[in-house]
């Protein structure tokens, strides 16, 4: 249990004040010019130390993500842009933070930019987040005002600058390089790798692409020391994470916990407890639609971060905890989450383009029924002949729910097919 | 060099090779669709699949780059699979109707599904299936067919520099389109139906005329253009079924232009299948005898300064030099193949080519056009131009009208006193070309082709000489010509002789009556009412305007009916091929003029083609050079008159019909009508 002094986000469910007043008075913004002042390897260093973990959902070292950045004098600007396309479903942790808590944001914009000698930011945040742009950019207007940031941030001499843009709502410009194209004014189509962003990524110049928590994150650890945020949570899986926890729970929350928190203690302690009982659980998907599910069997002992998941083929994505009791038609969800893959596809890549419509339509059939057992084998080598082999993530993404619903409830699939058999030979012999 | 292993082989290859060209060079062949050598890389069908060992996953060869100690397995289980994976993806919203397809039998789908293909699908969902889309009278949309591997979207906003084409929509529902229906506007837009690794875009005038493994093939160069771009001739029984480009880095790389391209129907139509003769003010048919009589009567029995002879931009090197020694023999002076009334003298060479050759200028990085839309004039070289621009590093200005340049250019001003200027040092962008590495000036035909078009010739001359454009080992002095047989009759002298008329003066003779006969041997591109009362011999292959004009009509072959020679604007010797024979009584046209000179008693030299070829050589010897490029000293030209002050304009009002073969062309009729600036839009009572 996370106690409440070592809470990062103290303002998480908005009871106070997101403004510049209030953000002073939660402690933001204290000593930043310090901070910039020590100077770009500390930065890098202690942040490194800290052993925070991209909070995306790849769970990339930050501080060695920005450590592959160029030294200064390349020549070229360097840029850091910020991923606010908040688009993976089950997922609201950076809507929190821009709502209740955005100077958090745009003070890690600054460090991190500090720590990357990056003068210009860019924040890229998803056009469905209307109200939630509107209250970012008073955060980013008051520490303008404030002389927090701009030409000489913070009294400090560092010149910056911090811009943010709207997306149009495509969810493949949550992926770091079709967000960078997105950025660009082109088509949001993911870039090959190499080259990475590090070396050449918006408008060709070493880019570093983080998620809003990642940053939002960093004031709170550079402020407290690196040893205070690697003493929370597990080895390897340090520090605190906002988990949201939606579905069949009696309270759907966002909360902060330390990472490897037992996920039936998340549970149970903050969302209310399973719809019905715990005994009513079915499955969870423990970090945001593209993360295989895991059964109740596993849901037990499974604790949330990013190796305990990854070991039970799961993963902890962005922490987007959707929890399915036994009421829910589990087929019927996996199909829901395969049309918004197909949907969401860019296009670019043959097995995505052409896999994720043919996984929807096959899960559509396996819905009903209408489908043969061996169906299930082509379903699931459908999907791995998408997995890995595209230029991003997405058809893994597509790949992945399915798969999940194979290796953990193949039974009720073929029951399902069964069941449709026999329902139309009983239609045929009443006939 | 990093060294590489590629199925146990070590390879060692330049830096920045991706491993898919070192698969390339070492032989081993990867299958794929979206990449393509002349093309950015897009890395999207993942059909290049490859096993880079320690890699997590397959990696698409086409685009990573190789580093030391790589190990790479193209052909491994798991590389396999990746492909199968992807052919079969490819295939399930394919529609698979290859029997109705025009691609079939050369589509790399195709071949490649015989590699990777299963025997049955798997697939038993709806397939897509994407709208008509209409591309324009040149290439045919079929999107259902289209595999998304953006090669076509890449081409027309890289080479042909048109951002006409492009991807809406996500997933399964992208379409590649224009956005809004529209034609292509691109003079390279056949390019796309030969990029086009499946049926989706294929050639519209040819549809469903032929199959692929039906035609003949004969190597040849395109004359429709000066560029001497490198083609094939597919041909059927006695037709050109069509016309596609051959690969020479050196010219064309491997483009061909619209007109070139898909002026071929035009090969038959208003053809001169035989001779005729003007009785009573109407040609009539006649028999070769009667009109080569015809001929002899009138020519031989005037004096050589009484009758001329004037070549057209379509003739063959041996052609013109049989109608030069005829007209020599004769004892006429009066010659001359510049029938737009250009003004470049036959001497010095260096005077009227292209000196930098095509390949040089991926060297320039200062471009000045003076009076040329090389867009119209030359669009394969215009590629060339863009494709220098995209490199990066690259100016260019224009003196002459503004147009639709597809890189940027700056408009130093419409007429010559900007060059006077710029000749004179007293214009900021003198030293601009005189501060470049490999400075280029490119002067249009049309620039040459006024009045005081030798004037122009000796400014440009002396602006290149003053901003250092020309030396030992670079030429960036250019003349870029329009006609294919221009170099090759100035290369000859088919110009006036001692005391000889010019077009102009031939001309005005004919009105005035002191030339009384006059040889056209393909020429048609001036005004022929100027012909007067002369006796008018038109020797060619189309019922032009001069053959309307002509008093006796000698059919002649065009230039997929004969063995010919030409040189294209940088002086490149090249040789066009027969791939069928000239239409009913029609004739290779030095034969006509062979015949012609036994009527006359005066037979030439010579009674064969390789006789009539050894007799050139032994005159120019240059021509023995075929495919190379021979530099021309840089020599003093012409002493020049005075320039006027009229502003440079460009010769060419509309691309697509510039001769007689594309002015026979229904589909380049339907160009002109597609792309005219303001079509008239047709009513409800049209038609």
């Amino acid at each position: 249990m996370l106690r409440d002094e070592d809470r990062i986000f103290t303002n998480l469910y908005g009871l106070h004040d997101p403004g510049l007043a209030g953000a002073l008075k939660r402690g933001d913004w204290s000593g930043t010019k310090d901070l910039i002042l020590k100077g770009r390897d500390w930065l890098v260093e202690e942040v490194k130390n800290s052993g925070l973990r991209g909070r995306g959902g790849a769970g990339f070292g930050t501080g060695l993500k920005w450590s592959f950045m160029p030294k200064p004098g390349s020549g070229r600007p360097h840029y850091l842009v910020v991923n606010a396309d908040e688009s993976e479903p089950g997922t609201c942790k950076d809507r929190e933070i821009i709502r209740h808590d955005p100077h958090k944001l745009v003070e890690g914009c600054l460090l991190a930019s500090v720590a990357m000698d990056v003068h210009t930011c860019y924040i890229y945040i998803r056009g469905e987040y209307y109200n939630e742009a509107q209250r970012l950019q008073a955060a980013i207007d008051e520490a303008y005002a404030a002389g927090l940031i701009g030409p000489d941030a913070c009294g400090s001499g560092y010149a910056f600058d911090l811009y943010l843009h709207r997306g149009a709502g495509a969810y493949i410009c949550g992926e770091e390089s079709a967000l960078l194209e997105s950025l660009e004014g082109r088509k949001g189509q993911p870039r090959m790798k190499p080259p990475f962003p590090a070396g050449a990524g918006l408008y060709g110049c070493p880019t570093t692409v983080n998620n809003v928590e990642s940053i939002s994150v960093v004031p709170t650890i550079l402020r407290r020391g690196s040893a205070w945020f690697a003493a929370l949570g597990k080895p390897k899986n340090v520090g605190t994470k906002i988990f949201c926890i939606s579905g069949h729970v009696n309270k759907p929350c966002s909360v902060e916990e330390e990472l490897g928190i037992p996920l039936k203690e998340l549970i149970e302690t903050y969302a209310g407890g399973v719809r019905g009982g715990w005994d009513n659980l079915l499955a969870i998907i423990p970090g945001g639609s593209s993360v295989p599910m895991i059964p109740k069997s596993i849901c037990e002992t499974v604790t949330m971060d990013f190796d305990a998941l990854r070991e039970v083929r799961s993963g902890l994505g962005t922490a987007a905890v959707i929890v399915m009791d036994k009421s829910t038609d589990i087929i019927k969800a996996i199909a829901r989450l395969s049309r918004f893959y197909k949907h969401e596809s860019c296009g670019q890549c043959t097995p995505c383009r052409e896999g994720t419509g043919w996984v929807w339509r096959m899960m559509e059939r396996m819905v009903k029924g209408n489908a043969a057992v061996e169906e299930i084998d082509l379903l699931l080598e459908v999907t791995q002949q998408m997995e890995g082999h595209t230029i991003c993530a997405l058809a893994d993404a597509a790949a992945w729910p399915v798969q999940g619903l194979i290796r953990h409830f193949r039974p009720e699939m073929e029951a399902r097919i069964h069941q449709y058999r026999d329902a139309a030979q009983r239609r045929v012999a009443a006939e | 060099m990093p060294k590489l292993t590629i199925n146990g082989t070590e390879v060692e290859v330049p830096p920045g090779f991706t491993i898919l060209q070192a698969c390339n060079q070492a032989g081993i062949e990867v299958p794929h669709f979206c990449f393509h050598q002349r093309l950015a890389i897009a890395g999207n069908c993942r059909m290049c699949l490859v096993e880079q060992e320690k890699a997590p996953k397959p990696v698409a060869s086409c685009a990573m780059p190789v580093a030391d100690g790589m190990v790479v397995h193209t052909n491994s289980p798991l590389a396999q699979k990746a492909r199968k994976g992807v052919m079969e993806f490819l295939l399930i919203n394919h529609p698979l109707d290859c029997p109705i397809c025009d691609q079939g039998g050369e589509c790399d789908l195709q071949d490649e599904a015989m590699a990777y293909g299963k025997d049955r699908g798997r697939y038993q969902e709806a397939k897509r299936a994407v709208r008509e889309k209409d591309f324009g009278p040149l290439v045919k949309a079929t999107m259902t067919r289209c595999i998304h591997c953006t090669r076509c979207i890449r081409f027309a906003s890289d080479v042909a520099g048109v951002p006409d084409l492009g991807g809406t929509g996500r997933g399964e529902n992208m379409e590649v389109g224009t956005y809004v229906e529209k034609a292509l506007t691109s003079e390279l837009s056949g390019n796309m139906i030969d990029l086009c690794p499946v049926g989706a875009l294929t050639s519209k005038p040819y549809a469903f005329e032929a199959r692929a493994w039906e035609l003949r093939k004969t190597e040849s160069v395109d004359v429709l253009d000066a560029l001497g771009t490198n083609i094939r001739l597919d041909v059927r029984g006695q037709a050109v079924m069509r016309i596609l480009p051959r690969v020479n880095e050196d010219v064309n790389e491997e483009w061909l232009s619209d007109k070139g391209r898909f002026a071929v129907d035009g090969l038959l139509k208003r053809r001169l299948d035989r001779p005729y003769i003007r009785r009573n003010g109407k040609l009539v048919e006649a028999s070769w005898p009667e009109a080569l009589t015809a001929v002899a009567d009138r020519f031989g029995k005037l004096s050589g300064d009484k009758i001329a002879a004037i070549a057209g931009d379509l003739c063959d090197v041996e052609s013109m030099l049989a109608l030069k020694e005829l007209m020599v023999s004769l004892g006429s002076a009066n010659l001359d193949c510049r029938q737009d009334g250009a003004k470049t003298p036959a001497a010095p060479r260096a005077g009227y080519l292209f000196n930098s050759t095509i390949a040089g200028i991926d060297k320039a990085d200062v471009v000045l056009l003076i009076g040329s839309n090389p867009r119209q004039e030359a669009p394969v070289l215009n590629a060339r131009l863009r494709k220098r621009y995209l490199k990066g590093g690259f100016r260019a200005a224009q003196i002459g009208p503004a147009f639709d340049a597809t890189f940027p250019i700056t408009v130093l001003g419409a007429g010559p006193d900007v060059l006077q200027a710029l000749a004179d040092g007293a214009h900021p962008w003198f030293e601009t070309l005189k501060g470049a590495q490999n400075p280029m000036i490119i002067l249009g035909s049309g620039a040459v082709a006024r009045a005081d078009g030798l004037a122009i010739l000796e400014l440009a001359r002396r602006l290149a000489d003053a901003a250092g454009v020309v030396r030992d080992d670079w030429n960036g002095f250019n003349v870029l010509q329009r006609a294919a047989s221009r170099v090759g009759g100035l290369d000859i002298g088919f110009v006036p002789g001692a005391g000889g008329r010019d077009l102009e003066g031939i001309l005005d003779g004919s009105s005035t009556g002191a030339i009384e006969a006059v040889y056209l041997l393909g020429a048609d591109e001036f005004d022929t009412s100027r012909l007067g009362s002369a006796f008018v011999v038109y020797q060619g292959h189309h019922g032009d305007k001069g053959a309307a004009r002509a008093d006796v009509v000698l059919p002649g072959a065009a230039y997929t009916e004969k063995n010919g020679t030409y040189v294209n604007t940088e002086g490149r010797v090249q040789l066009g091929r027969l791939a069928v024979y000239p239409p009913g009584e029609a004739k290779e046209d030095w034969r006509v003029l062979r015949a012609l000179s036994e009527q006359l008693g005066r037979a030439l030299a010579y009674d064969s083609l390789p006789q009539l070829r050894q007799h050139m050589l032994s005159q120019f010897p240059l021509f023995a050079q075929v495919d190379h490029v021979v530099p021309a000293p840089w020599l003093p030209f012409a002493a020049a008159g005075t320039v006027s002050a009229a502003g440079f304009s460009y010769p060419i009002d509309t691309y697509y019909m510039t001769d007689p073969i594309s002015r026979a062309s229904p589909t380049m009729a339907e160009c002109v009508v597609s792309f005219a600036p303001n079509p008239q839009s047709k009513t409800g009572t049209h038609g």
